[in-house]
C-alpha cells in the first residue's frame, strides 16, 4: 500500500467501529480518520433501550473500544464534528468545523435518525427520541417510580422501553397508530402475545390511535390522541421509526433509493466510496432483492464486507439477517425477513412463553420469530442460509427436536 | 485487576488484566483478542463468543444457564468445556483463568 493510503469514515456507530477493527484485522495499515457527530466514543446502541436504560450497565461498558485502542491503531477520531459536504472530484469532505479531510477511500456510515412526529407541541420539554446515549442520559434520571410515561410507537424500541419503564415502577402508556403492536415487523400472533405480556405488567396499550398534540405549558403535560383522549404524561418517548442519513451521498450524486445503494461489498456507484449500516441499501442475497436493514447484524457484516473489499481480502460470509429484542424475561430472536409470507406455522404454546412462529412463502422458509427458543432460532438461521426446505407441518410436532427437523431438511 | 489468559487456536497466550464485573467477552473485544466475534454484544443472542474453559477453572466458572446451553448446542466444535464468553463474569475467583478461542466462530 502506498504512503498516501487514507480512509475516511463518516459516522461513529457500530458499522464504523466494525470497519475500523476489521480494516486493521485484514491488514490495512494506512491512516484511518473517523468523523462522527456524537461526542462519545463509538458505542453499542441495543442496550440503550434495555440494560443501560434500566441502570444495569455502566456507561463504559457500552464502548466497543477505549480511547487508547484507537490511538495505538493509528485511528484518528474526530468526534462532535459532522460532515457537511462530499466533493468527489477532489476526494475531500468538509466538516462542520470547516476542516477539510482528504480521502482515497470513503466509507459512509452515517446511520439514521429518528423519524420526527410533527404535531403541535412537539417542541415541549420532556419529549425525547430514543436513539443516542445522550438521549438516554437525559431520560434515565426522570424514570422514577410513579411517574407517568407515554411512549409513542409500539415497535421494538418502544416496547423495550415500555418494559424497562414498567419494571422501574412507572405508569406506562404506549400509543400506536396501527391496529396492533409490532405491526410493521411481525405477524398478528406475535403482536397478540407481546400485547398480552405488556398488559400483564400493567402497561396500557392503546392501538389504532394517532397522536395529534402534546399539550402543557413549557413541559409536556398530556398527549392528545385522534379520538380526543388526553393521556397525562410527565415524560414522553417517541419511537416511530428511523430515516436513513443518505443526504450527503445524494447531494454528492451517489445513487440512493431510500438509503445509499451499494453492492455486496458495500461499494456505491463511485468505486472509491462505500456505504455501510443503517444508511445503506444492500443486496439481500438470501432473498434475491435489495433492502435496508436496521440491525447490529447488518452493521457488523457490512463493516466486515467493506473492510475486506478495501484490504483486498476474500469476501466474508453473508449471514441471514438476524435481530433480537429483550422485554421482561423474554428473549425474542428473529432470523430472516418475513416480508411477503403466505403461510405461518406456530411451534409450541404461546401461553408457555416459549414458542416460535415460522414464516413461509410458497413452502419456502423465510423467517422465524423465536421467543425463549434459541434452538428454533439457530436452526432456522442455518436453513435460511443453506436454502434447505423443511415440511412446515413438522414444526408443529414438538416431540420432534429442532435437531431432528434440521436433519430431515432437504 | 484479575488476570485472564486468552489462548488462540495456535496456542499463543495473551494475558490481559481484566476488571471485575466485566465479562470475558467484553475484555476480549476491548483488547482485540482474535477468535471472538461477539456479534450481539453480550445479549446471549448469537453464540459467536464461544470459548473453551481450562479444566482447572470449570468449577469456578460454573455451568451454563439454559439459554446459553441451547445456543451452544448448535455452535460448531462444542466440547464439555465450551462456554459463551459473554456469560462469564470476571471476579477474583477467576484470577488466572485460561480460555481458548476456536479458529472461527462461524
Amino acid at each position: 500500500m502506498s504512503a498516501d493510503d487514507q480512509i475516511l469514515i463518516l459516522g461513529g456507530g457500530q458499522a464504523a467501529a466494525q470497519a475500523c477493527a476489521s480494516l486493521r484485522q485484514f491488514g490495512y495499515d494506512g491512516r484511518i480518520d473517523v468523523l462522527a457527530e456524537e461526542a462519545d466514543l463509538p458505542y453499542q446502541r441495543p442496550p440503550l433501550s434495555k440494560a443501560y436504560m434500566k441502570g444495569e450497565l455502566d456507561r463504559e461498558r457500552l464502548y466497543f473500544k477505549m480511547q487508547d485502542w484507537y490511538q495505538s491503531n493509528d485511528i484518528h477520531l474526530h468526534l462532535d464534528n459532522r460532515a457537511e459536504k462530499i466533493d468527489r472530484a477532489t476526494r475531500t469532505v468538509t466538516a462542520s468545523t470547516g476542516e477539510e479531510f482528504h480521502y482515497q477511500t470513503l466509507i459512509i456510515a452515517t446511520g439514521s435518525r429518528p423519524r420526527p412526529l410533527p404535531v403541535p407541541g412537539a417542541e415541549r420539554e420532556n419529549i425525547f427520541d430514543l436513539r443516542s446515549l445522550a438521549d438516554v442520559d437525559q431520560i434515565r434520571p426522570q424514570m422514577q417510580p410513579g411517574q407517568k410515561i407515554v411512549i409513542v410507537g409500539a415497535g421494538y424500541i418502544g416496547l423495550e422501553a415500555a418494559a424497562v419503564a414498567a419494571q422501574l415502577g412507572l405508569d406506562v402508556t404506549v400509543i400506536e397508530v396501527a391496529d396492533r403492536v409490532l405491526a410493521r415487523v411481525t405477524s398478528p400472533v406475535m403482536s397478540e402475545f407481546f400485547e398480552a405480556e405488556h398488559k400483564a405488567h400493567g402497561v396500557v396499550i392503546a392501538t389504532g390511535k394517532k397522536v395529534v398534540e402534546f399539550t402543557g405549558s413549557t413541559r409536556v403535560e398530556a398527549v392528545k390522541t385522534s379520538d380526543g383522549d388526553l393521556v397525562p404524561a410527565d415524560l414522553v418517548l417517541v419511537g416511530i421509526g428511523i430515516i436513513p442519513n443518505d443526504e450527503l451521498a445524494r447531494q454528492a450524486g451517489i445513487r440512493c433509493d431510500n438509503g445509499i445503494s451499494v453492492d455486496r461489498d458495500g461499494r456505491t456507484n463511485d468505486p472509491s466510496i462505500f456505504a455501510i449500516g443503517d444508511c445503506a441499501r444492500r443486496p439481500l442475497v438470501h432473498y434475491q432483492r435489495d433492502g435496508r436493514l436496521e440491525s447490529v447484524h447488518n452493521a457488523i457484516e457490512q463493516g466486515k464486507l467493506a473492510a475486506a473489499a478495501i484490504a483486498e481480502k476474500p469476501r466474508p460470509n453473508e449471514d441471514c439477517p438476524w435481530f433480537w429484542s429483550d422485554q421482561y424475561d423474554l428473549k425474542l430472536q428473529i432470523a430472516g425477513l418475513s416480508e411477503g409470507f403466505d403461510q405461518v406455522e406456530v411451534r409450541g404454546d404461546p401461553a408457555s412463553r416459549k414458542f416460535a412462529v415460522f414464516y413461509f412463502k410458497s413452502g419456502h422458509l423465510l423467517a422465524v420469530d423465536a421467543v425463549n427458543s434459541p434452538a428454533e432460532f439457530i436452526v432456522s438461521k442455518k436453513l435460511i442460509i443453506s436454502g434447505a426446505s423443511i415440511a412446515p407441518e413438522k414444526l408443529r410436532d414438538t416431540t420432534l427436536s429442532m435437531k431432528d427437523i434440521a436433519a430431515e431438511a432437504v | 485487576m484479575t488476570k485472564i489468559i486468552y489462548i488462540d487456536h495456535n496456542g499463543d497466550e495473551r494475558p490481559i488484566d481484566a476488571k471485575n464485573g466485566e465479562t470475558v467477552m467484553e475484555v476480549a473485544i476491548k483488547n482485540s483478542i482474535p477468535g471472538i466475534d461477539a456479534d450481539c454484544g453480550g445479549a446471549c443472542a448469537c453464540a459467536t463468543c464461544h470459548v473453551y474453559v481450562d479444566g482447572a477453572f470449570l468449577e469456578a466458572v460454573g455451568a451454563a444457564q439454559d439459554m446459553e446451553q441451547s445456543m451452544l448446542d448448535f455452535a460448531e466444535n462444542v466440547h464439555d468445556n465450551s462456554r459463551l464468553a459473554c456469560q462469564i463474569v470476571v471476579s477474583d475467583a477467576l484470577d488466572g483463568l485460561k480460555v481458548t478461542t476456536p479458529e472461527s466462530q462461524h
